[in-house]
């Protein structure tokens, strides 16, 4: 079944990064591979940056200082073969709460340009994420934490290969946790990539875990000292 | 290199350090022009044959006018420069000119006024001078006020810098609309002495145009030192500079 | 190094039809908020003749202006809500983080804008034209030029949306950098009706809104998607 694209090299490499927020410095010197079939775990407490790096890893920020390639190649150089693999879910669902979750799907397929069998796997994705039923309600008729499930369901419909998901678990029952960690595990073992921050303890056999605290800025830098 | 003076430019320190020589030069030069050309014009220059005395307020206005002007498209070319290259320098250069140009544009619509009260009986007219001149300081305006209203420097820097390269592309846009409109409009009892200048009005005229571009050269330089100040206060060269100072 | 090869991707239509149906669908379903810068339009124009005089010859005289200068202003008061809610709820990041070049995506989301507010008042612009005493010859033209006029309108009056969305108080400061950039749409709009009341060519007039429309729609939606770059970056 496997084309082309699908065997295609996923790299994304960190080289030396470090972030900043309010001329403020949260890590540096961070410097991280990222291969087809890894899921990276980012941990840290809070406000150690990793909404920060997540948002530098999908390109809406810069870091401060390094840079982060895609397959060799700096991002900005090759932002559209990057995007196109790149499915992001950020700390707001980016759900629109007038339309129901079948048609926040469909404008999400439409992004992607990808509408072959759409209203199929539109069901199938809410199917996963145990909305079906739910498909034609407004999304403001939802619960918190069926909202974010409507932006999970993203999940099971694209067709990135590289997700960037900043705490995807929050407002998630124990079942349903499971659930995503079995999708993850099946999306590395396809050869995708999942970088995700969760404070949740995830058992799979591909996990690579990096802690924030470890690239703390030496208090030399932190007095913006040149 | 050749990009390296380029780059030495966008450093905050090296400008500051460089600048800090020219600075009592440029205000010293550009006083002694602008003081010099006042007191001729006021006391020696011969009257004008149509408008009298009044005409004398031209050598503040021609001036103001022009370099209000000028300092829109610093204020942009610095901003691009601050988008494309990301240099800081550029962006604090933007920032300053803004309200530099604001005061000139405001001057030049004060002088027009003055000038405009003797010679059309009137303070305020729609004419389309100075109608351009009006909407030049709601560019300038706009620019503070959105540079105003971030609390994050960088994104203020990047709004700011939209907007006067949008200001910009729309600025020869608006000028020739409102001539156009004004040419529709024109009231006939309104002509303007657009006949030609003596060149003894006219070299004086000039000699107050340089003077006025090196005293905005040294308003511009001496705010953007201050807000180099501001910005890299966390500094060792900064702390250094100003113990210097004290 | 393929950015030609994708130019041409039949995605790009696609990505543009699922921000123009969402938008449009969102906007159908908030159809009263839709009616707000109708109201507004009309309330303005009642004020004119309580505030300045009854007289027909007075209000046909003020017509083509304050026809225009309002249908810009109820054109500004609808601007602040045009990404606020994108914004708000994440999906303007998703839509900057598409493939496709955000141009696409902006200009989706700007002629919806321009759908479902300045066609709304240029088609009810005539109605008001009556209230305002507009002489006959003023009707198509005042039509002409909001259809052509309102077009710029939307996109100059992105770049200020765009700029101002993510600060929390962001109307007044919208109108007050927008406005100073819709000039020369005001000239050309009113002077073109007014050509037309006494007896002259209005081609110029339009052909003048055309060109500034073109160029609007080349260079603006790149100061949006800047500005939205700007304002998603915090």
């Amino acid at each position: 079944m496997a084309n082309s694209k699908d065997q295609q090299a996923l790299a994304i490499s960190l080289d030396n990064i470090a972030c900043q927020r309010d001329e403020r410095q949260l890590f540096s010197g961070l410097s991280i591979e990222i291969n087809a079939g890894d899921v990276l775990q980012l941990l840290g407490p809070n406000g150690a940056g990793k909404t920060t790096l997540l948002r530098c890893l999908v390109s809406l920020s810069q870091p401060a200082v390094g840079e982060i390639r895609f397959n060799g190649q700096a991002l900005h150089q090759n932002l559209y073969a990057y995007r196109s693999q790149l499915l992001y879910l950020g700390h707001l669902a980016g759900i629109k709460s007038t339309l129901s979750p079948a048609e926040n799907l469909r404008w999400y397929a439409g992004l992607e340009g990808d509408d072959v069998n759409l209203e199929e796997r539109i069901e199938t994705a809410l199917k996963e994420v145990g909305l079906y039923g739910y498909e034609d309600q407004s999304c403001f008729n939802l619960s918190a934490g069926q909202q974010r499930r409507v932006a999970l369901a993203r999940l099971y419909l694209s067709k990135a290969r590289i997700w960037v998901l900043d705490e995807p678990l929050t407002a998630i029952d124990k079942a349903g946790i499971a659930k995503l960690e079995r999708r993850f595990a099946e999306h590395s073992a396809s050869g995708g990539i999942v970088i995700l921050s969760t404070h949740q303890d995830l058992k799979l056999d591909t996990l690579k875990q990096v802690d924030l605290q470890d690239y703390l800025p030496t208090p030399d830098m932190l007095m913006g000292g040149l | 290199m050749a990009w390296q003076w380029f780059h030495r430019l966008g450093s905050p320190k090296w400008f500051y350090e460089k600048t800090t020589a020219w600075m009592p030069w440029l205000l010293s030069i550009s006083l002694l022009i602008i003081i010099s050309v006042s007191i001729w014009a006021l006391g020696f220059a011969p009257m004008d044959a149509k408008q009298g005395n009044s005409y004398r307020i031209m050598y503040l206005h021609v001036p103001t006018s022009i370099v209000a002007m000028a300092a829109y498209y610093v204020m942009a070319i610095a901003g691009g420069i601050g988008i494309i290259w990301k240099m800081k320098l550029s962006n604090m250069v933007m920032k300053v000119a803004a309200p530099i140009g604001a005061v000139l544009t405001a001057l030049a619509l004060f002088t027009g006024a003055v000038w405009g009260k003797p010679t059309w009986g009137t303070y305020w007219v729609w004419d389309a001078r100075i109608t351009s001149v009006l909407i030049l300081l709601f560019l300038y305006l706009g620019v503070i006020a959105l540079q105003e209203a971030f609390s994050d420097q960088e994104m203020a820097d990047k709004a700011s810098a939209i907007l006067s390269l949008v200001g910009t592309v729309n600025i020869p846009i608006i000028y020739k609309s409102v001539d156009w409109w004004f040419t529709l409009h024109q009231p006939a009892s309104i002509k303007m002495t657009s006949s030609s200048i003596a060149s003894e009005m006219l070299y004086p005229l000039l000699a107050m145009i340089i003077g006025f571009y090196l005293f905005f050269t040294w308003a511009l330089l001496s705010a953007t030192r201050s807000e180099i100040l501001q910005r890299e206060i966390k500094t060792k060269w900064v702390k250094q500079a100003l113990l210097q100072k004290a | 190094m393929s950015s030609s090869l994708h130019s041409s991707n039949p995605t790009v239509g696609k990505a543009f039809w699922a921000t123009l149906k969402r938008d449009l669908k969102i906007a159908i379903r908030h159809r009263g908020e839709l009616a707000n810068p109708l109201i507004f339009f009309l309330l303005v124009i009642t004020m004119v003749p309580l505030g300045v005089s009854p007289s027909p010859k007075t209000l046909a005289m003020l017509a083509p202006g304050m026809l225009w200068v309002v249908a810009l202003l109820a054109t500004l008061l609808s601007l602040d809500a045009l990404f606020r809610s994108d914004f708000d709820d994440g999906t303007l990041e998703q839509l900057l983080l598409s493939p496709q070049s955000s141009y696409i995506n902006v200009m989706a989301k700007v002629f919806v804008h321009w759908l479902t507010t300045g066609v709304p008042l240029t088609l009810v612009a005539p109605l008001l034209g009556v209230m305002m005493s507009l002489p006959e010859a003023g009707y198509i033209p005042l039509l002409l030029s909001l259809l052509l006029g309102t077009g710029s309108l939307s996109l100059i009056g992105a770049i200020g949306a765009a700029l101002t969305v993510s600060l929390r108080k962001g109307g007044l400061l919208l109108s007050l950098i927008v406005m100073p950039l819709y000039v020369p749409v005001l000239i050309f709009g009113a002077s073109g009706v007014r050509a037309a009341i006494e007896g002259f060519a209005y081609n110029t007039q339009l052909a003048v809104l055309g060109s500034f429309l073109a160029l609007a729609i080349i260079a603006a939606p790149l100061a949006i998607a800047g500005a939205l770059k700007m304002s998603v970056n915090n």
